[in-house]
């Protein structure tokens, strides 16, 4: 089946996304476009395929904050964006793997996600059936000082997902490393063409089970935006308590890992006890610890009563008497300090050229947050304040994260005091008059999670793509482990936390 | 730091009680296993984890086993860093084709006798990725499987009976 079918030619309106109209854009502006990111003018927020044409999504600097642009190539290639921006690269070759589109001038020929297991080429595009076992993968070469290579992966040794890393070592430094991914890989793209909104969204709350509410979330705004759903008050205000529990679990979770990581278990036991907690009060909330499932198109499918709204504040009120003592653990253990401080370091110019959100974004100086960006509700009801750094090091992003604890927290709070009362989903029905098209950008826990889609009249998913914060994060370690001890890298790895199954999809 | 482990020597301990073993996980063992395996690995397991292409959602819950509340080393079970070291390997995901080759390599290099739990809805029969050109699908279609414990994602309590379950057949 062809799913990306040229239906927007024959239908009788052209479909406008929404909240932020696309536009078809010639060779020149694409270019232009292009050589605007590698300025510095304005960020790349994602770069994805569909037959016969590719989308890019930049963020502006002024309102509107998002601009889509299509470049149709009815001769099955595009202007490489990744010659002068090279965060596009990573995306353009997995265009290429799934939909057959060439970056005209590229620099890096290499396929990306597909591995030559699939028994077939461009499953999106111009499927063919192939007969290889595996493709030979060239990775980039060392020279200079005795080296040696450390081949890492896919299958690591913790509980983690899988993926190939390379480092290339003189001595205990790292000279380099070359991340090599694809290996979770399970067709997300092809699965959600011909979905049915309801089916798309079981997917999409499956791409990152760690931010199954953000992209849950991401997910029923895009609709909501391309069907012009309204959502009830409570619903949005539910949403948001959900993606803040997520927020916390995560923040908590990933504190403690870091410095397991660096064989300081004590804190890795005391957080693990408040990540369990907060799954243990989603679960009786919500009914899924994780919270899977539970947001959609319209609203929630759940509603929070009030007993769970007073457990919640117990548990708010415990947690804050905890986090203080967790933070002066983490400040005052010199020893962990000494492993966390100066480590991994990120430049501002870095992730301002990779448009890094998240806490590695604002650990070195990128201060975006979709929560405050976007204001998208009920944030914009909330005074909060994200947390910022310059520094860019482990300890930089582990800082930034306790921030993060107190800001959701804080939020968590304003919740249950202002909830307003009322239905958690609101009906809705196809309008059964042409393809719509709806974009959504929500901040996860791990950066900001971005959406499009286009749904036929009859409900039925054409594509939907879903861009993991990871995609523009994971190039950035290869910088911040450069001159580090390889010993370090866990360190490294863990403060970073970028998602395998998002973007491999 | 004082103040944490003083309050870990006053405090009882969270440790929760252990679940009873899951009857359909000790129906679907069905055996005893060989006496010789029994006498060799006693009540002690060393698992080997490998994600063969979950969404990661599985690795969560099972990494809160390790937290006090499950404490799953008091039942002799030990997550282990290499397969070499491992009796068990748990296996997530609905086996990308990319990973494929890569889970059967990780079982060949776990030692006889060894057993294979698939936990997850994906691993039993691909979940929601069935259906696609990039999975395999069921765990049990690339390497033998022993055990399921379903769920999307099983909670610590589910993934506890299971193993359990597990435990309980060999002694």
């Amino acid at each position: 089946m062809n799913f990306a079918s040229k239906q927007t030619a024959t239908q009788s309106s052209p479909p406008s996304c929404l909240p932020w109209p696309r536009e078809i854009v010639d060779k020149a502006s694409w270019l232009a476009l292009a050589e605007s990111l590698a300025k510095g003018e304005r960020e790349l927020l994602s770069l994805w395929g569909e037959t016969s044409c590719v989308h890019m999504a930049v963020l502006e600097p002024r309102e509107p904050r998002l601009r889509i642009v299509t470049f149709e190539c009815p001769e099955d290639s595009f202007p490489s964006v990744g010659r002068l921006h090279p965060p596009a690269l990573r995306l353009e070759r997995a265009i290429h793997d799934l939909y057959g589109l060439k970056p005209e001038g590229t620099p890096d020929h290499r396929a990306w996600l597909d591995h030559g297991r699939w028994g077939v080429r461009q499953p999106c595009g111009a499927r063919h059936e192939i007969n290889t076992v595996c493709d030979p993968y060239t990775f980039l070469t060392t020279e200079g000082e005795p080296l040696h290579l450390i081949p890492v992966g896919p299958v690591h040794a913790g509980i983690i997902e899988p993926g190939h890393f390379r480092f290339s070592a003189n001595g205990e430094t790292v000279v380099r490393l070359e991340e090599r991914l694809g290996f979770v890989h399970k067709g997300v793209d092809r699965l959600m063409g011909g979905a049915s909104i309801e089916r798309a969204a079981q997917i999409a709350a499956r791409v990152s089970g760690d931010s199954t509410v953000a992209y849950s979330l991401a997910f029923a705004q895009a609709v909501e935006a391309a069907f012009d759903v309204a959502v009830p008050p409570r619903a949005t205000y539910l949403r948001a308590l959900m993606a803040e529990l997520e927020r916390l679990a995560n923040h908590f979770g990933d504190i403690g890992a870091i410095c397991n990581d660096a064989a300081f278990a004590l804190m890795h036991a005391q957080r693990g006890l408040v990540r369990e907690r907060i799954l243990r009060e989603a679960a009786s909330c919500f009914g899924h610890r994780l919270m899977m499932d539970r947001i959609a198109p319209g609203g929630t499918v759940v509603n929070l009563r009030q007993d769970n709204a007073a457990a919640l504040y117990a548990l708010v009120d415990w947690i804050e008497l905890m986090t203080p003592r967790l933070i002066a653990l983490f400040g005052d253990t010199t020893s962990l300090q000494d492993r966390t401080v100066g480590t991994g370091v990120i430049s501002e110019a870095l992730v301002k050229q990779y448009a890094c959100g998240g806490y590695i974004g604002r650990a070195s100086g990128r201060a975006f947050d979709a929560r405050k960006a976007i204001g998208y509700a009920p944030y914009p009801q909330f005074a909060f304040e994200i947390g910022a750094s310059k520094e860019g090091d482990v300890d930089a992003r582990v800082w930034v994260r306790f921030d993060e604890i107190k800001a959701s927290l804080k939020i968590v709070r304003q919740i249950l005091d202002e909830a307003p009362g009322g239905p958690v989903i609101g009906a809705w029905a196809l309008p059964e008059d042409w393809t719509r098209e709806g974009a959504a950008l929500v901040e996860g826990f791990r950066g900001d999670v971005f959406v499009w889609l286009r749904i036929r009249a009859d409900g039925v998913v054409q594509r939907c793509h879903l861009r993991d914060p990871s995609w523009f994060q994971w190039p950035l370690l290869e910088a911040a482990i450069k001159d580090n001890i390889v010993a370090d890298f866990p360190l490294c790895n863990k403060s970073f936390n970028c998602s395998y199954s998002g973007h491999d999809l | 730091m004082q103040k944490f482990l003083l309050q870990g020597l006053l405090r009882s301990a969270l440790t929760e009680q252990a679940p009873t073993p899951d009857a359909t996980s000790m129906a679907e063992l069905g055996y005893t296993l060989e006496r010789t395996a029994r006498q060799k690995l006693g009540r002690s397991l060393s698992i080997r984890e490998v994600d063969a292409g979950s969404c990661n959602g599985c690795e969560l819950e099972i990494h809160a086993l390790n937290n006090a509340y499950y404490d799953v080393e008091r039942f002799g079970l030990r997550f282990v860093a290499s397969p070499r070291h491992a009796d068990v390997l748990l296996v997530t995901g609905p086996v990308t084709k990319n990973m494929r080759e890569a889970l059967e390599r990780t079982y060949a290099a776990t030692p006889d006798p060894k057993w294979v739990i698939a936990v997850g809805d994906c691993a039993f029969d691909g979940g929601v990725f069935c259906e696609s050109y990039a999975c395999i699908g069921a765990v049990a279609k690339v390497v033998p499987v022993d055990l399921h414990i379903r769920g999307c994602p099983p909670d610590p309590t589910t993934l506890l009976k299971g193993l359990i379950a597990f435990v309980e057949t060999m002694s």
